[in-house]
C-alpha cells in the first residue's frame, strides 16, 4: 500500500476538508482504505477475554474514522474468528496477510497462539501488537509487546508484599495454572525470591491443570504452608475460569485476605463483572491500568467506550489499554513513516510515544517492549479495584528477565543491534 | 437497623460520660482521629492504635465504620465523618448527624490487606466484652492472632467475666498466647502457654507457636518446637479424614454429572457429546432464575435454587426431547453419526449461548445457607460441598426410585432390554425413547443447577464435565447406575488421595492412566451387565 503522489495531495485536500467540514469530499475517499486485522476469538474457551479486544479495536478504529483516517483514507477492520484453536491463529493470521493485504493486525491472547502466528508474520513480513502480559523471553522484529513483560507485573507485585505496606511477605505460594506462562513466570519469580534472600522451604509452588475446580486439598494446603508462624501470601498465575472456584474455596474454609493475601496477575475487571466479588474482597491484583484510576484521559475513554458499547455497566481493562496504546503508536508511526509499508513502520515505531489511559506517556522501546506503571489494586465490593501502590514512574519492559541464568546477558535491540536476542556478554547476536 | 441502635446507645453512653464529667475520653478519640485527616497508610494506622486506646465507647463503632469503608474525611473542615449504611453523615467525634451540605472533598478513608488486619485485632481487643456471645468469641480468636500484650488487662476483665466454656476456652488460649509473645512473662509462665496453646491443635496453633522470634530463650523454643511435632502428629490422622472428605465431594460432582449420562448413554447407548451442554443450560436456567430475583424480589434470594432446579429440569428435559425428535430417532444403530451429530450440537448450543447471553461469565450467588464451614474436630467441611453430596444423593435415589417404581421406569427398562417384545407388549418405544432422553437431560440440567454453585457459569461450562462424565460411566460399567455411584465415588476418592502427593496435574494423569489399564481387563466396567441386553 503505497502512496502515489496525487493521493497524498489528495489526502492533504482531504484533510483540509474535514478541518473546514467539507465532509461532501470523504466518497471518494472511501474507495481505497487501510486495513486492520483482529486476530481474537470470538468462540471457544478464549472467546471470554479475546471478544472484548476485538470490540476494542473496532471502537479504536471508529473513532480514528471521526478524526479522518489516516494518510486520508479510511480505516477498515477486517476481523477473523480463530476459534480459540492454535493451529487456526496461524491460518487466520496468513489469510489476513495474503488474502486481505492487511498493514497491521492486532491480536493473540494467550502465549501458545502468539508463537503459533509467529513464523507466519515473520515469512510474510507484517506486525502483530499483542496486548497481554506474557511470560518474555521473547523479542521479535515483527511484534510489538503492549502488554507487561514479568519485570512490569510480577516483580513489582512481589517487591509489594515484601514492603512494610504489604505484608512484609516471609512465605510464599506460587500457584498457577499448567502452561508455558505461569511456569516461565513462576521460574523467574523464584530466581528473584531466593535472590532476595528466601529459602527453597519458603517457597511453595503449585500447578494445577485448566480450567481446575475443585481446590480443596490445594486451598487446605496453602493454609497448612501458611500456619507456619511466617507472613505468607500467594502469587497466582492461576488462568481463566479456574480462579472463581479457586477464590470460592479460599473464602469457604475461611482464608482472609488479611490473614493469606493473594496477588493475581489473571484476574481485571473483566473477569470479576461476571462473578460474586464477595470471597475476594481485599486480594489483589497487578496490572498497568485499572478502570478505578483517575485521569482525565481514563475518564474520557471509559465515558466513550459504554457509549460505544451502549450499555452502560461495560467495565475496561488492562488489555484495553494495551490496544489503546499500540494503536495509537501504530497510527503515529504510520504518520512518521507516511507509509504502511511494515519496514517502514517497524522502523518508525521505536521511540514513538503515546498517552496512556492512567495519566502518563508510555514509550515503545528498541525491544519492541513499551514503558508502563504497575499498580497494584486490592478488589472492591463492586468488581473494581482499589489502587493501594503503585511504581513511582513509567517501568521500561524487558524482554528477557534479568533474574534467569539463561537470560540475564541477553538484549532485545531492534534499532542499532538489529537482533532479538543480542548477547551483551559475547557481543554476539543469537542467544546465550 | 442494628447500626441505628447501636448508634443511639452509644451516643446516649457518650452523653452520660460527658455529664459524668470525664471529658478526656473524647479528647483522646478527637486526637486519634486527626490521624484519618492524612491519607497516608501509616497515619491511619496510628490513629487505629490510638483510637483503641482512647478507651472512648465509640471506638469501636469507628473501627468497624473503617473496616467497611464507611469512614471518610474532609480535609478542608478537618472533620471525620461516619457514613451509615444509608449513606447519612454522622460525625465520627460526637456521633451527632452533620451539618450543612456534604463536604465537597469527602473521600473515604483509605485501608489495605495490612490495615484490615490490624483494624480486625484492634476490634477484638475492644469487643472482648461485647454483648453477643459469637463476637466475645470472634474477638478472642482476634486477640489470640494479634497477640496484643495491651489487651492483657481487658482479656482477663473478661475472663473472670465470662460463663460461656468455649468463649472461655478460646480467651484462655489467646491469653496464653499473648503471654507466650510477652517479653516481660517469666520462662516459666511461657511454657505454660506453650503447653496451653498444644492443646488447642490446628493449625493456628502451629502458627503461633512456629513465629517465635529468633531471640527466644532456648527451653521456650525447644518446648514450641516440640509442640508442633505432637500437633503435627495429631493432624495427620484428620488429614486422612479430610482427604476422605474431599474425595467423596469431588466423586459427589462427578456422580452428579455423569448421572444424566448414565441414563443417555449408560441406558440408550446414544454417545450423546451434547450432554455437557445440558449440564450448562441448567446453570443458566439458575442464573436467569437468580436474576429474576434480584430484579424483583431480592428476599427470595436463598429460596433461588430451590425454584431453578424444577425449571432446569424442564429446560433441559425439553431441549432433549426436542434433540431426541430432531435428530438422533434417525441415527439409532449409528453410534459414529451419532458421536459428531451431537458434538456438533455441542458446538452450536455453546455458541447460542454466546450469542444470546455473551461470553463472559454470569454472576451466579450462593445462598446464605451455602456458604461458609464448619467444623468437626480439625475438619473442615464446607457447606456449598457437603449440599452437593447431600443433593447428588437425594437426585440419584430418587432417579433409581423411578425406574424401578413407575410405570415410565418399568417400560424404559423393557425397552433398553428387549425393544421388540416392548413393542409387541404394546409399549410405544420411540414415545420411551423420547422421554427416556428427556430424563437423561433433565437430570443434566438439574446438575447444572448444582454445579454453577462451585464452578464458573459460562458457555465452556460443560466441556470441562464431559471426559469425566463419560470417564465414571465407562468406569462403572455401561447401563448400571449403581456402577456410575460406585465408579463416581471411587474416582473421586482415588483422585484425592494421590493429589497430595503427585500434584493436581499428574493425580488427574495417574487416573486416566489407571482407568484405560483396568478397562483392558475389564471391557464392561466394574459393574458388568449380564444376560440378553449385552447382546443386544
Amino acid at each position: 500500500m503505497r502512496n502515489s503522489n496525487p493521493m497524498t495531495r489528495r489526502c492533504l485536500m482531504a484533510s483540509a476538508g474535514i478541518a473546514f467540514g467539507l465532509a461532501a469530499m470523504l466518497p471518494a475517499q472511501a474507495q481505497e482504505t487501510i486495513k486492520v486485522g483482529i486476530l481474537h476469538s470470538l468462540s471457544g474457551t478464549m472467546a471470554i477475554s479475546e471478544t472484548t479486544l476485538k470490540d476494542t479495536m473496532l471502537f479504536l478504529i471508529e473513532e480514528q474514522n471521526k478524526k479522518g483516517g489516516l494518510l486520508g483514507k479510511k480505516l477498515e477492520a477486517v476481523v477473523v474468528d480463530p476459534a480459540s484453536n492454535w493451529p487456526l491463529f496461524a491460518e487466520k493470521a496468513r489469510e489476513l496477510i495474503t488474502k486481505e493485504k492487511v498493514s497491521v493486525v492486532f491480536g493473540c491472547w494467550t502465549s501458545v497462539s502468539r508463537k503459533s502466528v509467529l513464523p507466519v508474520f515473520k515469512e510474510l513480513n507484517s506486525i502483530l501488537f499483542y496486548p497481554v502480559q506474557y511470560e518474555g523471553e521473547e523479542s521479535e522484529r515483527n511484534v510489538f509487546y503492549t502488554g507487561a513483560a514479568p519485570n512490569q507485573q510480577a516483580i513489582p507485585a512481589v517487591d509489594y508484599l515484601m514492603t512494610k505496606q504489604g505484608g512484609s511477605v516471609k512465605r510464599w505460594v506460587l500457584a498457577g495454572t499448567d502452561y508455558v506462562y505461569p511456569r516461565t513466570t513462576n521460574k523467574i519469580l523464584e530466581a528473584y525470591l531466593k535472590s532476595k534472600g528466601v529459602a527453597q522451604e519458603d517457597i511453595m509452588i503449585n500447578y494445577t491443570p485448566f480450567g481446575h475446580s475443585d481446590w480443596q486439598t490445594i486451598v487446605a494446603d496453602i493454609k497448612k504452608f501458611g500456619s507456619a508462624g511466617k507472613k505468607t501470601a500467594i502469587v497466582s498465575t492461576i488462568n481463566g475460569d479456574a480462579n472463581v472456584p479457586f477464590y470460592k474455596e479460599l473464602g469457604n474454609q475461611g482464608v482472609k485476605a488479611s490473614d493469606i493475601p493473594s496477588v493475581a496477575f489473571s484476574v481485571g475487571e473483566e473477569e470479576l463483572a461476571g462473578i460474586d466479588t464477595k470471597p475476594l474482597l481485599g486480594h489483589m491484583a497487578a496490572w498497568n491500568y485499572f478502570q478505578s484510576v483517575k485521569s482525565k484521559a481514563n475518564d474520557e475513554f471509559i465515558a466513550k467506550w459504554k457509549a460505544f458499547k451502549k450499555d452502560p455497566k461495560k467495565v475496561t481493562n488492562d488489555p484495553m489499554e494495551a490496544h489503546v496504546i499500540g494503536f495509537a503508536m501504530w497510527v503515529k508511526a504510520v504518520e512518521k513513516a507516511k507509509s504502511t509499508d511494515p519496514d517502514k513502520v517497524i522502523d518508525a515505531l521505536p521511540g514513538i510515544e503515546a498517552p496512556n489511559l492512567t495519566g502518563g506517556v508510555s514509550k515503545m522501546l528498541p525491544n519492541h517492549h513499551i514503558t508502563k506503571p504497575v499498580f497494584i489494586g486490592e478488589v472492591r465490593a463492586d468488581g473494581q479495584f482499589k489502587v493501594v501502590w503503585k511504581t513511582p514512574g513509567l517501568v521500561a519492559g524487558d524482554a528477557w528477565s534479568k533474574n534467569l541464568d539463561g537470560s540475564k546477558d541477553l538484549i532485545g535491540d531492534w534499532v542499532t543491534k538489529k537482533c532479538g536476542n543480542f548477547n551483551t556478554k559475547t557481543n554476539k547476536c543469537g542467544g546465550a | 437497623m442494628r447500626f441505628v441502635k447501636d448508634r443511639l446507645g452509644a451516643f446516649l453512653l457518650a452523653l452520660m460520660l460527658v455529664l459524668a464529667g470525664s471529658a478526656a475520653h473524647a479528647a483522646g478519640l478527637d486526637e486519634a482521629l486527626e490521624h484519618f485527616l492524612i491519607d497516608d497508610f501509616g497515619e491511619v494506622e496510628t490513629g487505629i492504635g490510638k483510637v483503641a486506646a482512647s478507651g472512648d465507647s465509640r471506638a469501636a463503632m469507628v473501627l468497624e465504620a473503617l473496616k467497611e469503608d464507611r469512614l471518610h474525611y474532609s480535609p478542608e473542615k478537618k472533620s471525620v465523618y461516619i457514613k451509615d449504611k444509608a449513606g447519612k453523615l454522622f460525625s465520627a467525634a460526637t456521633g451527632q448527624a452533620a451539618e450543612g451540605d456534604t463536604p465537597a472533598d469527602l473521600a473515604a478513608v483509605d485501608t489495605n490487606n495490612r490495615l484490615r488486619g490490624v483494624i480486625d485485632a484492634a476490634i477484638g481487643g475492644l469487643s472482648l466484652l461485647a454483648p453477643s456471645p459469637a463476637r466475645r468469641y470472634e474477638s478472642a480468636q482476634a486477640v489470640f492472632k494479634s497477640r496484643d500484650e495491651g489487651v492483657l488487662p481487658a482479656l482477663d476483665a473478661a475472663l473472670a467475666k465470662e460463663t460461656d466454656t468455649r468463649i472461655k476456652r478460646a480467651m484462655n488460649e489467646a491469653r496464653a498466647a499473648v503471654i507466650l509473645y510477652s517479653e516481660g512473662a517469666s520462662e516459666a509462665e511461657r511454657i505454660d502457654a506453650v503447653a496451653a496453646i498444644r492443646v488447642r491443635g490446628d493449625q493456628e496453633a502451629v502458627n503461633a507457636l512456629a513465629g517465635l522470634p529468633a531471640d527466644t530463650p532456648p527451653a521456650i523454643k525447644n518446648a514450641a518446637r516440640d509442640a508442633i511435632a505432637g500437633i503435627h502428629s495429631q493432624l495427620a490422622v484428620w488429614t486422612a479424614a479430610q482427604n476422605a472428605w474431599y474425595g467423596i465431594s469431588l466423586g459427589s460432582v462427578l456422580l452428579l454429572a455423569a448421572i444424566g449420562l448414565a441414563i443417555t448413554f449408560g441406558v440408550m447407548g446414544v454417545i450423546n457429546m451434547a450432554h455437557g451442554e445440558m449440564v450448562m443450560l441448567g446453570a443458566y436456567v439458575t442464573y436467569i432464575v437468580q436474576d429474576l430475583i434480584r430484579q424483583h424480589n431480592p428476599a427470595l434470594f436463598d429460596y433461588s435454587l430451590l425454584m431453578a432446579v424444577p425449571l432446569a429440569f424442564l429446560v433441559a428435559g425439553a431441549i432433549g426431547i426436542l434433540i431426541e425428535q430432531g435428530i438422533i430417532r434417525f441415527l439409532y444403530g449409528r453410534p459414529l453419526e451419532t458421536l459428531l451429530a451431537t458434538w456438533g450440537l455441542s458446538l452450536v448450543l455453546q455458541q447460542a449461548v454466546r450469542t444470546a447471553f455473551g461470553p463472559t461469565n454470569k454472576e451466579v450467588g450462593n445462598p446464605s445457607w451455602m456458604s461458609g464451614a464448619f467444623e468437626v474436630g480439625h475438619l473442615t467441611i464446607t457447606y456449598n460441598r457437603l449440599w452437593i453430596v447431600v443433593f447428588t444423593l437425594v437426585v440419584f435415589v430418587a432417579l433409581l426410585g423411578l425406574l424401578r417404581f413407575t410405570r415410565l421406569g418399568l417400560e424404559m427398562r423393557a425397552v433398553t432390554q428387549n425393544r421388540s417384545m416392548a413393542a409387541s407388549m404394546g409399549i410405544r418405544t420411540a414415545r420411551v425413547d423420547a422421554l427416556t432422553f428427556g430424563l437423561g437431560s433433565g437430570i443434566a440440567g438439574i446438575a447444572g443447577v448444582a454445579l454453577s454453585q462451585i464452578d464458573n457459569v459460562s458457555p465452556n461450562l460443560g466441556q470441562s464435565y464431559i471426559i469425566d462424565s463419560f470417564m465414571v460411566v465407562v468406569f462403572g460399567g455401561v447401563g448400571n447406575l449403581w456402577g456410575t455411584l460406585v465408579g463416581a465415588f471411587t474416582l473421586g476418592i482415588a483422585n484425592k488421595f494421590l493429589e497430595p502427593y503427585a500434584g493436581a496435574v499428574l493425580a488427574k494423569i495417574a487416573i486416566l492412566v489407571i482407568i484405560i489399564l483396568f478397562i483392558q481387563k475389564r471391557p464392561r466396567g466394574l459393574f458388568a451387565l449380564k444376560g440378553r441386553a449385552v447382546e443386544a
